[in-house]
């Protein structure tokens, strides 16, 4: 919070100097800003997001300059820090969270000659892009590891929040896990934090105390991770590759790779062939990936898990195609019909083999 | 519910409320001797980074530990500078000592990011380790649990049981008088912010080397808060204080267990939970109007100047 504002402050007088000096600077570089909202040392969504801007700079090196502010609160926070990025000079803008997402379409029409990409959001305009990946592809991918690697068929999930992106992603790994073993269950524990150590930690202690043995979290610190090693459990990274904190414990980590998707949207600008879209890209496009697998993973299993992945990509298999059953046994998605983007985008409800209601 | 089940309960009960002991009950020392230390979270913060990096340099816990002291000391002292011979606000002051240790923290956490540790063992102890349920559910933890509880012991003995513990007590009810009688307000005043910013440096190491043996920025994510709630809500009391830190810990715990059981109560309130019933049982056997006046350092963030 403190080093934020300090950035930012010292993000002025760099401007302001820069500003002074422009004139002389024959060919400028395309200038990129991001606007992070947690620390780049998180380990998890921020750091990730980092490394996109990273390969930006090492894709196309002299022809841009990116910058970044870190640890930037969700609200009227964002709206200032996003208006200083636009009003030094950077003509391509990244705002990493979903609460960014009115303040920058507020900047955005205040400067339409710069283009403005919006990480998990809904909402566009001429000069704003909206991008996501398909998280639950991978998660479904998980959930075949999960159903072959459990014993107490039952399986510990860590949640944030109550959103849809979780949901779905709970919904997706569920529907791997019974399709291979369908006396598994999921055990849901929500945690209302998306980065709390502490809390994640004890939230997978309670889950491994009723009878979980492998644990997946959609939360962004390692701890759960650490906790499955110590306590001789399985358990699934999230956005980066958590194999240091739990080298036995990691089946696999499902990981965010923003790289392809920023130099692609980076190199658009420079060309002048930027135009507004909505990207939700997964495995096919890259936006996504799995961590290696871990070693005792059957090579049958890990077959099977590749065989998915391999049919995510090529499109003949989706995760939410039917028959879906919800909680109560009924079954909501017939064989042969796929749960259209709109309705995964607004998922509130639970399939079969989730436990517990979901918190309004 | 099986023994091993209800022990691996009680055991994670007894991690998560450890923290909040340690910094709470420093605060309490330097709340008795009338100074307000908001800056709780910043030096937990320094704590556990301090911990963690001497901890991995060294390969040697302990060490850590040591240099969490020394570092939520040395916070401490800066808090003590400011305020006490430079008169600063309190309220301020400890605020700003927040925002500035989650800066520092982070700075010198850099580059231990991403690095795994391995924490504090439990230590056996011969025969009391080997009793059955009642072994296993008292004498199986790391070091430091132990250390949070000798600490509490330890402050209220000295707090109401020693002369110096009665100096520091008038200090923080009456800086005027206890200066006329001739007692050092301000070294007095020194040594318990300093021994505030050592439980708090304590509290942080017990993050990174027990909790949860890693390093992230802001890994606190609250909890010095909570300690300086805590301190309130105790009626400066150190039996109520590790009271109400076992009652939050064991509620924190208790929600996330009810919810793996899938009982419908919903998530948000559950996590709401621990704030609530500490607050509300704190509050309820402390109702007494008359004594928590008795109880508060009536010179409870007030500067103090020797001239005046």
């Amino acid at each position: 919070m403190g080093k934020g504002m300090l950035k930012t402050l010292l993000g002025g007088v760099i401007a302001a100097t820069a500003m002074l000096a422009a004139p002389a600077m024959a060919e400028e570089p395309l200038k990129i800003g991001f606007v992070y909202v947690g620390p780049v040392g998180d380990m998890g969504w921020t750091y990730q997001h980092d490394q996109g801007r990273k390969a930006i700079e090492k894709a196309l090196g002299d022809k841009v300059k990116t910058t970044y502010v870190e640890s930037v609160k969700e609200g009227a926070d964002a709206e200032r820090v996003i208006r200083q990025l636009a009003a030094s000079g950077n003509k391509l803008i990244f705002t990493t969270s979903f609460g960014f997402m009115n303040p920058t379409l507020k900047v955005a029409k205040r400067f339409p000659n710069v283009k403005f990409e919006h990480a998990t959001g809904y909402k566009r305009a001429k000069n704003v892009s909206t991008y996501a990946a398909r998280f639950y592809e991978g998660r479904y991918v998980a959930g075949i590891l999960a159903g072959r690697m459990t014993k107490s068929n039952v399986i510990g999930y860590i949640g944030s929040f109550p959103i849809p992106e979780v949901i779905r992603g709970i919904n997706s790994f569920t529907l791997a896990l019974r399709k291979v073993n369908p006396k598994a269950v999921v055990k849901v524990v929500w945690v209302n934090s998306w980065f709390d150590p502490g809390k994640e930690g004890d939230a997978a202690k309670a889950l491994i105390d009723q009878g979980a043995d492998v644990i997946m979290q959609h939360t962004d610190s390692p701890a759960p991770m650490q906790i499955a090693q110590e306590r001789g459990v399985y358990a699934v990274g999230q956005a980066s590759d958590m194999s240091r904190f739990g080298p036995d414990a990691q089946l696999t980590a499902i990981l965010d790779v923003w790289d392809g998707y920023y130099v692609q949207r980076a190199k658009a600008v420079l060309d002048g062939t930027w135009k507004s879209e909505d990207t939700w890209g997964g495995l096919a496009a890259g936006m996504l990936a799995l961590a290696p697998y871990n070693k005792a993973i059957p090579a049958d299993v890990v077959a099977e898990a590749e065989a998915a992945r391999k049919a995510i990509i090529a499109g003949t298999l989706h995760p939410f195609q039917g028959p879906i059953r919800d909680q109560s046994g009924k079954e909501v998605v017939p064989a042969g019909k796929t749960i259209p983007d709109g309705e995964l985008l607004g998922m509130n409800w639970y399939v079969e083999g989730v436990q517990g209601e979901i918190p309004q | 519910m099986e023994s091993t089940t209800f022990i691996a309960i009680f055991a994670t009960i007894v991690t998560a409320s450890t923290p909040l002991l340690f910094a709470a009950i420093g605060e309490l020392v330097v709340e008795k001797s009338g100074v307000l230390n908001l800056g709780v979270e910043g030096m937990m913060l320094v704590g556990a980074v301090s911990a963690f990096a001497v901890s991995t340099g060294t390969g040697s816990p302990y060490l850590g530990i040591v240099a969490a002291i020394g570092a939520g000391g040395v916070m401490a002292l800066l808090f003590g500078i400011l305020t006490l011979t430079l008169l600063a606000n309190q309220v301020a002051t400890g605020l700003a000592l927040t925002l500035f240790g989650v800066g520092l923290s982070a700075l010198i956490g850099q580059g231990y990011v991403g690095t795994p540790a391995t924490g504090l063992a439990g230590i056996q102890i011969p025969w009391l380790s080997d009793i059955p349920v009642l072994g296993g559910l008292l004498f199986q933890y790391d070091i430091m649990v132990y250390m949070s509880l000798a600490l509490t012991a330890a402050v209220s003995w000295f707090l109401f049981r020693t002369r110096p513990g009665l100096i520091l007590r008038a200090v923080g009810e009456s800086h005027d008088s206890a200066h006329a009688i001739g007692y050092g307000v301000i070294p007095i005043r020194y040594m318990a912010v300093i021994f505030g910013g050592m439980t708090s440096g304590l509290a942080g190491a017990y993050l990174t080397l027990a909790y949860t043996p890693l390093w992230t920025e802001n890994m606190t994510a609250g909890r010095g808060w909570i300690a300086l709630a805590l301190v309130v809500f105790s009626t400066w009391k150190p039996g109520r204080l590790l009271f109400g830190a076992y009652l939050f810990g064991a509620v924190t715990i208790g929600q996330l267990h009810i919810q793996g059981l899938g009982v419908a109560i919903p998530s948000q309130f559950l996590s709401m939970l621990p704030y609530l019933a500490t607050v509300i049982v704190l509050v309820l056997i402390s109702r007494d109007q008359l004594r928590i006046r008795l109880n508060a350092p009536a010179c409870l963030g007030k500067v103090f100047h020797p001239s005046a």
